[in-house]
């Protein structure tokens, strides 16, 4: 059996069918269950005080914003080498599952500046780095409802996608390569000293995972609209030919 | 059985409050269109299956021997 296979429509609905109540029943409890420990269970931080409570929503939301951008970019180069087009609509669907976990992350960001860092927002290079990611998830989406034939759409799409991965690179990476700026380092990092206490580390690993589960629960959902709305303007179109 | 957040209650609820309500319209929406598209194609293809079913009726009542 090969992965490819699934790049048939048919197939890849009756595999979705099967995997989506799993995955959707899976995110839910991840979610549930990381959230009220994290809220309710974890103690205050001795210097961020009740604010770390919002790294439960924070970092898996960043976490998911970057991924989901790479989810895009893995299936935009297979439409662009094989022309597979349930990877096209892939991608097209993730984009504004993407978009809303930026825009989580942006907000609860920003919220948890303000009381900690004195500010809203600063021009730091991860920050910014997330920003224009952010114009990028809004532009892939236009660009995607304003081409009427969708192969063209799908490639002006896969090309946009891949200048805006640099975006996606330098959010994680940015600090590599410039000063470190005003926000922290890695909360979940290979190396364990740089990660954040053990209390608070076992529920937003939970998270995270609940954050994952329900992009790919809403990524499998969205991808079997858009097969479906293809097929929907294909059957209308020669509905209207007849 | 609420934590006591202290002066940073309103900056924590309000990050909870926000990312809730996105991600609960996020699924929202998906779900809804997943589910008026499902059933806009059913109609479609019914009727698609009713067209086909009544040309080939059609076909068959030909008499092409006159």
């Amino acid at each position: 059996m090969s992965l490819w296979e699934y790049a048939n429509p048919r197939r890849f609905m009756q595999l979705s069918a099967t995997a989506l109540p799993w995955i959707g029943g899976l995110s839910a409890l991840c979610l549930v269950v990381g959230l009220v420990w994290g809220f309710f269970l974890t103690p205050d931080d001795y210097r961020q005080g009740s604010t770390v409570k919002i790294i439960y929503l924070h970092v898996p939301a960043a976490f998911m914003a970057i991924n989901a951008w790479v989810m895009m970019l893995v299936a935009s180069l297979i439409w662009l080498v094989r022309r597979h087009h349930v990877s096209a609509l892939a991608a097209r669907a993730a984009a504004p599952v993407g978009l809303t976990m930026t825009a989580i992350a942006m907000v609860t960001g920003a919220l948890w500046g303000q009381p900690m860092w004195g500010t809203w927002w600063v021009w730091d290079p991860r920050l910014t780095s997330f920003l224009v990611l952010m114009l990028f998830y809004m532009g892939y989406i236009a660009l995607w409802a304003a081409i009427e034939d969708s192969d063209t759409a799908a490639d002006l799409t896969s090309v946009m996608c891949l200048v805006g991965s640099v975006f996606a690179f330098l959010s994680r990476y940015a600090v590599l390569f410039w000063n470190q700026g005003l926000h922290q380092g890695a909360s979940l990092s290979l190396d364990k000293e740089e990660n954040v206490a053990d209390v608070f580390w076992l529920p937003l690993v939970v998270c995270i995972a609940g954050f994952v589960l329900l992009f790919l629960s809403l990524v499998l959902l969205r991808t079997r609209t858009e097969i479906r709305a293809r097929r929907l303007k294909a059957l209308l179109l020669r509905e209207r030919m007849a | 059985m609420m934590p006591d957040l202290g002066k940073y209650a309103d900056s924590v609820l309000g990050a909870y409050g926000v990312s809730l309500l996105l991600l609960a319209a996020l699924v929202w929406l998906s779900w809804s269109r997943a589910r008026k598209l499902r059933d806009e194609l059913n109609d479609v293809e019914r009727r698609a299956a009713q067209a086909r079913g009544a040309s080939e009726n059609g076909a068959e009542g030909i008499d092409v021997n006159g």
